[in-house]
């Protein structure tokens, strides 16, 4: 029984290794800085507590086999080693803390930095079960919004007609295209409920919350297009609302836009 | 009948009841309750199996047709066609069933029930009419979520986490909006109280009920759980009470607690003004994150107890024991921020949240550590309960080390949403909890009936469930690495996760097998309580003060007998003792290293 049982501990031990250590399964493409970092960030979370699993794990299944009832008369009457107990936890709580301390850099990179100058806004609107994104348009200045102005067809986002930085916002479905290596400032907005814009090549994920304007900022650094989906649940077809991210050369996303425009005012 | 003949009363504040109604449905005694409790889990174990059996089925074969089961679901399952409304509601029913009336309702209001009172030496709980109470009140709440299938507009879709402003909007916003929703409120706030007088009962009894010699450092780790349990139940559930009241006012009392200005929910403008939508994630996860614990430290106690049994040793590290259920439990109402990472919530509040979160992976290496430290030197008995409860420690450190991923911020990013989440939520509050939940059935169920469980059986059962479960939700975290989201009805038509399809099926597949594995639990289970092997009073030569009386217990436990503690809860293999264990209520001249 004993034997049975620690093949068990150690085999199950490596069946976990084996799904979480097989990169076939891993994240897609990185296409930021920042989504590097973050799989470094998550590499070495890997490895701690794989030193920590495997050696647990380990030691359950040795001593399982060890320590199994033999005949012996007896077995150890102890109660325990504070001075083991004490090392352990300074241990445990050092590189707990320092593996923490160690992610927040690229945190803040997302998160509490500000945009440069140079970088291309856009302001993404959800709803049940549609992104709708608008860009600025040639002023670089979104126009004023109320939900008062919300249209099922052309203004889904609600632009201000009195307002002129809203005359030349265009708004698209489903579609988010930014230029290459061109810090983009997005912010988030929702009509309804909570949805949430997730960019698995970016590792970004961020609600959409309904009465807030999040921001959220990132440079893609690979021309592609790639997939963006809901990761909140809102809904009954949820999992079927996806947009695309087209990462483009600057001039074809200037390109783009004007095509997007001139399908507008048609 | 004179004055100088008349017997003192018993200590007991009640007489046995008479008749089937006073003394199985309402009773008052606290092993009735906790029988009670513990079946109302079983029950809902298997329902809430069964709906994770129907949401497997339609992950891993997207495009398939059941027409058997188009039978038994008519409406959900039209023509054999798992709806995505059905998909839904099973999602959010199978957490609800699970996390309520499963985790929360078999090891505390069933096993405390009915052991701590006998553990401490007390002939029942401090207010057995509240106990009654308590039990009925969670039963209703059973009934109310159970009614949410059959009303019109279909059980609730939201997931169990009934995010607003989804669930606050009323039927505009989708199928399963309606009624069965305002249910599943009414259910959880019924549960909430129910809890919560249950939480005073514990607290109390085990405060001002203990037997002479039961000082609180002789308590056995299992109070220690239950009563840890009971305070965080007493301070998180009025929390998430509070937060249903409120979310069902903004539904039919037209509050806006949780609903901002400006919506418009399928092109119509929603009067709704001033609410938070993150109010209500704050409500949820502050009680939400202590639920985890309330789900666990049961089992955490369980397990320790029956380690150190079946390894004959005492307790590795006891005040260490105690210190870190404490902190763990007091450590969960500082981290609830940790599940609202990407919500919109402060960034800079997120990194205080992240930091806090890391620490909780202190007190819990503690007790890894010590349940390994009862290991090393031990005289390892492999009954069904020991198999268990080192299954638990296996269970505990995979489920635990995957919460270091998710709580640290930038990895959140990835994670968030994710079946990575599933995964690791699963394994430790699920499984790793029910494993507590089966080690403690099997240890305590010969004192609960008075009869043994087929040890066989047991063992086979075992071997099935932990490999089982290691084969669904492991694979989960490979879903969850490759980016799926959860509660997706299809991820077929996604690119990027062409690999899913692969793990959908292992998942499923191993997800069957092990609800197969379980039926061998039933039959031991019913086999057992009729034909089962005599117990005796004390078949596992364990120390605690159950053991020292009937199994199963008389009414009043003790009958005329005051137990009086002399000894530790865990003093096994003592030098000089005439056998390998020292039960609490030996005499005090039994040799022993601790008094």
């Amino acid at each position: 029984m004993a034997l049975l049982l620690a093949a068990i501990v150690w085999g199950l031990a490596l069946y976990t290794g084996y799904y979480l250590y097989n990169d076939s399964y891993w994240m897609p493409t990185a296409i930021s800085d920042a989504a590097r970092q973050i799989d470094s960030q998550l590499v070495l979370t890997m490895a701690v507590t794989g030193v920590a699993f495997f050696a647990a794990q380990f030691l359950l299944g040795w001593f399982i086999l060890k320590y199994r009832d033999r005949g012996q008369a007896k077995a150890l009457y102890q109660h325990g080693d504070n001075r083991i107990e004490i090392g352990g936890m300074i241990i445990v709580t050092v590189v707990f803390v320092a593996v923490a301390f160690a992610g927040q850099k690229v945190w803040a990179q997302v998160h509490l930095t500000t945009s440069p100058p140079n970088a291309v806004h856009v302001e993404i609107t959800a709803e049940q079960f549609v992104w709708n994104v608008r860009y600025p348009g040639p002023d670089g200045a979104f126009g004023k919004t109320d939900p008062k102005f919300y249209e099922k067809i052309g203004n889904t986002v609600g632009v201000d007609p009195s307002d002129a930085a809203g005359k030349d916002d265009l708004t698209v479905i489903n579609n988010l295209a930014v230029p290459v290596n061109t810090p983009v400032e997005l912010t988030l907005r929702s009509k309804d409920v909570i949805h949430s814009f997730f960019m698995p090549n970016l590792r970004i994920k961020q609600d959409a919350v309904p009465g807030m304007a999040i921001p959220l900022r990132f440079t893609a650094n690979k021309v592609g297009d790639y997939e963006v989906v809901c990761a909140e649940l809102c809904g009954l077809t949820h999992y079927r609302m996806f947009a695309f991210l087209k990462v483009l050369e600057p001039a074809d996303y200037q390109a783009w836009l004007q095509e997007r425009a001139a399908e507008v005012t048609q | 009948m004179s004055v100088a003949t008349q017997q003192k009363p018993p200590a007991h504040g009640h007489a046995p009841p008479e008749g089937f109604l006073w003394k199985y449905v309402f009773s008052k005694d606290h092993k009735v309750i906790g029988i009670q409790y513990y079946f109302l889990a079983l029950v809902s174990v298997f329902m809430g199996m069964g709906m994770s059996l129907l949401i497997r089925l339609q992950l891993a074969y997207p495009d398939r047709m059941w027409p058997l089961l188009g039978k038994i679901f008519p409406k959900g399952m039209a023509d054999g066609v798992l709806s995505p409304e059905f998909y839904l509601s099973m999602v959010t029913m199978h957490g609800t069933m699970m996390v309520f009336f499963v985790l929360t309702t078999a090891p505390q209001g069933g096993f405390g029930n009915y052991i701590l009172p006998i553990q401490i030496g007390a002939r029942d709980m401090a207010f057995p009419t509240l106990n009654m109470l308590s039990f009925w009140t969670t039963f209703a709440g059973f009934c109310a979520l159970v009614a949410a299938f059959f009303v019109q507009g279909g059980a609730p879709l939201g997931g169990w986490t009934g995010y607003a402003p989804l669930s606050a909007l009323g039927e505009i916003a989708g199928p399963g909006q309606g009624m069965g929703l305002n249910l599943w409120i009414l259910s959880i706030a019924l549960f909430c109280l129910a809890s919560l007088l249950g939480a005073l009962n514990f607290l109390a009894t085990t405060l001002a009920m203990r037997a002479e010699g039961m000082s609180l450092m002789r308590m056995p780790l299992t109070v220690w759980a239950w009563f840890t349990t009971a305070v965080l139940s007493l301070l998180a559930f009025p929390v998430l009470l509070g937060g249903g009241v409120l979310l069902l006012m903004d539904r039919i009392g037209g509050t806006s607690f949780f609903v901002p200005s400006g919506l418009v929910v399928a092109g119509q403008p929603i009067d709704h003004h001033g609410g938070s939508v993150i109010l209500w994630q704050h409500l949820f996860w502050f009680f939400g994150h202590p639920e985890v614990y309330i789900a666990i430290i049961p089992g955490m106690g369980a397990v320790s107890t029956i380690l150190s049994t079946f390894a004959r040793k005492p307790v590795f590290g006891y005040k260490a024991m105690v210190l870190a259920i404490f902190a763990i439990g007091g450590l969960g109402f500082f981290v609830w921020g940790h599940h609202m990472f990407i919500s919109g919530m402060s960034p800079y509040t997120a990194v205080a949240f992240s930091l806090l979160t890391l620490t909780i992976g202190v007190p819990s290496a503690v007790k890894t550590f010590n349940w390994l430290g009862t290991l090393w030197g031990a005289k390892i008995r492999f009954t069904t309960p020991m198999l268990f409860a080192l299954g638990f420690v296996s269970l505990f450190v995979t489920g635990g080390l995957t919460g270091i991923f998710l709580g640290q911020t930038s990895i959140d990013l990835w994670f968030h949403d994710t079946y990575f989440v599933v995964g690791h939520f699963h394994m430790i509050m699920g499984v790793a909890a029910i494993f507590g939940i089966f080690a403690a059935t099997y240890f305590w169920f010969p004192k609960m009936f008075g009869r043994l469980m087929n040890e066989g059986l047991g063992k086979i059962h075992f071997m099935l469930t932990f490999i089982g479960v290691y084969a669904i939700f492991v694979p989960m975290h490979a879903l969850g690495l490759a980016g799926h989201p959860r509660r997706y009805y299809d991820s077929s038509t996604y690119e990027y996760l062409r690999s899913a399809n692969s793990l959908h099926m292992v998942i499923t597949w191993a997800a069957f097998f092990t609800a197969a594995a379980q039926l061998l639990f039933l039959v031991n289970f019913f086999w057992s309580l009729w034909k089962g092997k005599r117990a005796g009073d004390n078949p596992w030569e364990a120390t605690t003060l159950e053991w020292s009386i009937p199994s199963p217990p008389p009414f009043d436990n003790f009958g005329a007998l005051e137990p009086v503690v002399h000894h530790g809860p865990f003093e096994f293999s003592v030098p000089g003792a005439a056998k390998d264990f020292v039960m609490q209520t030996d005499p005090p001249s039994a040799a022993t290293g601790k008094h």
